[in-house]
């Protein structure tokens, strides 16, 4: 660790000063080292949640709840439809599309039929309660328990004319783009669903 | 096979599927001491490879055995911190 004993050849003598601003340097070099060095080695997560039908709601909450469990960070910024997951009543009423839908075992002008995205969704409630799925609202519960961040844009509020209240306990409101971004840039993980 | 370990408590998860198991084992793991033993019992084949997965990239934990008999996935997972 010894700093004085390389000596240049040429230049035999170390202005005392030099060696002094040296010293100064090195110290603020370690302290700011230090500071990366916080003990900060969470991992960090963003996803962006923009579609509000029902299977589409799925994936975000999964992933953040199943993130939260492994001690991570998690923030899931909802915009657009994406909010209807976090819209109490909403969320209840999430529909599954069956037109346009290639998994549907149904050709489009059928699936374009009153009735047939309720019909979709009804058979899918049932598939995922047979298989022990978790509802949306227990996924919504779960991850908000373990301390996931569910944000609601704020923009998209106000364009969908909803209110703060109309949101499940403990979502964050009030919050845009610019704090999506600044947890996005610090994320080891970002997802747009 | 579940006498190989001290078992301090048995998580029941039957019949629930991803992400539940792994969700239900943190929250377990988390009100247990250190040296403690969970035991996990589920019926989703998909939490062989979570729970490993989980527990690899948890502090704290150390998976010890997984078995599977009868269509039962039993893990045990214990909390070394």
């Amino acid at each position: 660790m010894s700093t004085d004993n390389t000596t240049p050849s040429a230049d035999a003598t170390i202005d005392a000063a030099e060696v002094q601003a040296l010293r100064e340097r090195v110290d603020e070099l370690e302290a700011s080292l230090a500071e990366l060095d916080d003990g900060d080695d969470q991992q960090k997560m963003t996803i962006i949640a923009t579609q509000g039908s029902f299977d589409m709601a799925y994936p975000p909450l999964i992933l953040a709840s199943t993130a939260a469990a492994f001690g991570w960070d998690v923030v899931v910024f909802h915009t657009f439809w994406g909010l209807d997951i976090l819209h109490e009543e909403k969320s209840k009423e999430l529909k599954l599309s069956a037109v346009g839908n290639p998994s549907m075992p149904m050709p489009n002008a059928l699936a374009a039929l009153p009735g047939m995205d309720s019909m979709a969704t009804k058979m899918m409630q049932k598939k995922i309660d047979e298989n022990g799925t978790a509802t949306i609202e227990e996924l919504i519960d779960l991850s908000l328990d373990q301390g996931v961040d569910l944000q609601a844009c704020q923009m998209t509020i106000e364009l969908m004319e909803y209110d703060e209240d109309d949101f499940y306990d403990g979502v964050t409101t009030g919050v845009g783009a610019a704090t999506a971004i600044q947890h996005m840039a610090e994320s080891d993980v970002q997802l747009l669903v | 096979m579940s006498s190989e370990y001290e078992t301090t408590e048995t998580l029941d998860v039957k019949g629930l599927s991803c992400p539940m198991p792994i969700v239900k084992t943190k929250q377990a793991i988390d009100d247990l001491e250190a040296g403690d033993v969970l035991e996990v019992i589920s019926t989703d084949s998909g939490s062989m490879s979570d729970i490993q997965g989980w527990a690899e990239g948890t502090d704290g934990v150390d998976l010890l055995d997984q078995v599977e008999a009868d269509d039962l996935y039993t893990h045990y997972v214990k909390k070394t911190a």
